[in-house]
């Protein structure tokens, strides 16, 4: 089972590789993982999504309670969180027939060109990861150059904080 | 008034009122060396490679319970300490080790002796520093010393750049330590405690299994306290050796892969296991699917990581050991179990630990002479292997901290230097350093810190040429094919101590062990025994690699 995981740290050089090792080390999986400025100075946010079950989840929320430079560690279930990803695709455009119709698309799905030139043209989706999954797709026929993809990131529902 | 970056660590360690540090010099860490040679309240032990300046702090540590503090250079100096760091943390041993890096600028080009020890040691410290500004030293050191002992205790590593060394700044030493992160949980929880009172009343055949945890607590005195009210018989890890006495009738001595047949049959058959302070080591569980699956658990750990890794407890307690059974001595009604009792002494009385009793110098016999004259008051330090074993199965430890041997990362090495840390650390009290002839080779090289030192050491070798605990399982499970076990080309450890200027002598058969013995507790210097035992002996009883505990080779009468 899916699990999107938020740590607040302290701002350290080298955070991220205490993060990173730890999950390598215990062979805890890592399928996205985004880290970014949090609402305090000082404090990093890490959004990992990984995969395992109850005792994995257990153990990943123990062993990183025991770094040092570990503040918070908050499992966000899906159904009371809001999660948003970040892509950027980019598309490669034949004719102006066909720009037309891939800009008509990106229309109807809510995305935004960011970018176009005579041969491509790069889109940029926001969603959760299943809606991007579905875009991708979507776009797959004209042929994808190039995708980057922020990995999850995640907060609660509601007035509720993870730092008080 | 400014202080040099080597000033403020001295006045540190100072204020942690440290006594002695284990370590070598080199370039880049000179600038320390040289503030230490003019300012130092502390003494210097110079050891003859980094690996047994770790050690030395490493058994200082454990005889002591103080931080053992280590010093080495950059690059090979530091990567030399990588064994006894992961040594110190997989038992949970409290050291700061102070490692010179290049100068700041420098830092990232692959300069002479420059390696990356923050991320080396990344996942094997409790916690690391690489000190990039001169004005983070003094708060980092008392962080390093606070994360060393708190909480499960464990190796920090300081990462020192020269010119960081060199830097000045105004000294201030924080006198509090508060981390918003890492707050270890102390006190129990009461209802989980009361929850556990319950069980214990309840249980008609309930264990006590306690591990390394119990020491570090300084919790043995609270422990007999609760088993003479419960009367509960007591199991421990190689680590709790010690934390209870072997001698106590309720003591079943150690359990697991090389444990006393009556400890591994008194816990398959329990209805409750009560863990203290221990982890459930695959030594210790064999295969922890089947590991005691009628019992229900309790488990009492510092570190909640522990709680539940292996095997899923029913009633957790997450806080300090003797906090949570002074908390469990005032809530259990006092209880004696009958017929378990009569069950546990019929089990010790049918199934004694044996060997052969003949002409021959056998190891078991050698633990138990030693016992005999030490009377369980000495500091006995193990190196690894079969002679480990036959220590923990033989010698009745007494107290906490007389028992000192690496358990969790298992190095070959160990015992030397970790006894010249032990000795220095209680100079008053008779330290014994017993090693294989394979182990003692490989930090033989602290003969000369020892000696030179007048370091009052016995030392017994149990000689048996080979590797004997990999020959053993050569011996059970690959076919007795010795590939590799043979020692051959050792020296004659008698002489080699001779040559550095300590005594030795080599013995070979029962009555010269004994007088070499008695005369070497009758003095006050550094004294080798290289005792010539039989080659093939093994140790037993044992549980073979994935089978359950109370599966044994060689326990009980048949």
């Amino acid at each position: 089972m899916k699990h999107t995981i938020a740590i607040l740290v302290k701002d350290h050089p080298g955070v991220l590789a205490r993060v990173a090792s730890l999950f390598n080390r215990r062979r805890f999986n890592i399928d996205s993982i985004a880290a970014g400025h949090s609402e305090k100075k000082g404090i990093t946010r890490i959004t990992i999504v990984t995969e395992g079950d109850d005792n994995i989840l257990e153990q990943i929320t123990k062993q990183l309670n025991k770094l040092v430079d570990v503040i918070r560690v908050r499992d966000l279930p899906k159904e009371a969180s809001v999660e948003r990803e970040l892509a950027l695709i980019k598309v490669s455009t034949k004719s102006t027939d066909q720009r037309t119709e891939i800009m008509q698309l990106v229309d109807t799905f809510r995305g935004h060109i960011v970018d176009i030139d005579k041969q491509a043209l790069t889109i940029e989706v926001t969603g959760t990861e299943d809606k991007i999954n579905a875009k991708l797709k979507l776009l797959e026929s004209f042929g994808i150059l190039e995708i980057s993809r922020t990995g999850k990131i995640a907060l609660a529902r509601g007035a509720q904080r993870i730092l008080n | 008034m400014k202080l040099s970056g080597t000033e403020i660590i001295v006045e540190c360690l100072k204020k942690e009122k440290v006594e002695v540090v284990f370590g070598i010099p080199g370039g880049a860490i000179m600038p320390l060396y040289d503030t230490i040679y003019q300012k130092a309240t502390f003494t210097h032990i110079l050891t003859k490679h980094e690996q047994g300046a770790v050690h030395a702090a490493d058994g200082y540590a454990r005889a002591t319970g103080k931080v053992g503090v280590c010093i080495a250079t950059s690059g090979p100096g530091a990567t030399n300490l990588v064994t006894g760091l992961a040594n110190a943390y997989l038992d949970s041993i409290p050291i700061v080790a102070f490692t010179g890096q290049v100068i700041s600028p420098l830092i990232g080009t692959d300069a002479f002796q420059e390696v990356d020890i923050i991320g080396i040691t990344l996942p094997i410290t409790k916690n690391n520093y690489l000190v990039m500004d001169i004005k983070d030293l003094a708060p980092i050191i008392k962080e390093a010393f606070y994360l060393a002992r708190n909480g499960r205790p464990g190796p920090v590593l300081i990462d020192l750049p020269k010119d960081i060394q060199l830097a000045q700044t105004e000294f201030h030493y924080p006198e509090n330590y508060r981390c918003s992160g890492y707050q270890p949980k102390w006190k129990g929880n009461l209802n989980q405690i009361k929850k556990a009172a319950q069980a214990i009343q309840e249980a008609k055949k309930p264990i006590i299994y306690g591990g390394g945890g119990i020491i570090n607590a300084n919790a043995s005195e609270e422990l007999r306290e609760f088993v003479q009210k419960t009367n509960i018989p007591v199991t421990t890890t190689l680590m709790g050796l010690g934390s209870f006495p072997a001698e106590h009738p309720l003591s079943l001595g150690m359990l697991g892969m090389h444990g006393s047949y009556y400890a591994n049959m008194a816990i398959s058959e329990a209805d409750l296991i009560i863990a203290l302070g221990t982890r459930f080591d695959d030594r210790v569980t064999g295969n922890a699917k089947n590991f005691c699956p009628q019992a229900k658990f309790i488990q009492v750990d510092i570190d909640p990581a522990e709680i539940s890794k292996i095997i899923r407890v029913d009633i957790p307690i997450v806080g300090d050991l003797k906090y949570v059974l002074t908390k469990l001595i005032q809530l259990v009604e006092p209880k004696q179990e009958k017929d378990w009792l009569n069950r546990i002494a019929t089990l010790k009385e049918n199934n004694p630990l044996k060997y052969r009793k003949d002409n021959h110098l056998r190891p078991q016999y050698i633990i138990e002479k030693l016992y005999e004259l030490t009377k369980g008051e000495s500091i006995i330090v193990t190196d690894v292997g079969q002679h480990q074993m036959w220590v923990a199965q033989y010698y009745r430890f007494g107290h906490p901290r007389s028992c000192i041997s690496s358990g969790g990362l298992g190095t070959m090495g160990f015992g030397l230097p970790a006894s010249i840390g032990a000795q220095i650390g209680c100079p008053e009290k008779r330290v014994i350093c017993i090693a294989g002839d394979g182990g003692f080779q490989m930090n033989i090289q602290e003969l000369a810190t020892a000696i030179h030192n007048k370091v009052p050491l016995v030392v017994l070798i149990m000689n048996n040429g080979y590797l004997g605990m990999v020959r053993q399982w050569q011996e059970l499970f690959f076919g007795k094919r010795y590939a590799s076990t043979s020692l051959e080309g050792s020296p004659d450890f008698a002489q080699l101590v001779q040559v550095y200027g300590g005594k030795g002598i080599r013995v070979s058969t029962i009555d010269d062990f004994n007088s070499a013995l008695v005369q070497a507790l009758s003095e006050r210097q550094f004294f080798l025994i290289d005792c010539l035992i039989p080659p093939e002996e093994n140790v037993f009883p044992m549980v073979a690699p994935g089978e359950p505990i109370n599966k044994m080779l060689g326990g009980n009468e048949s």
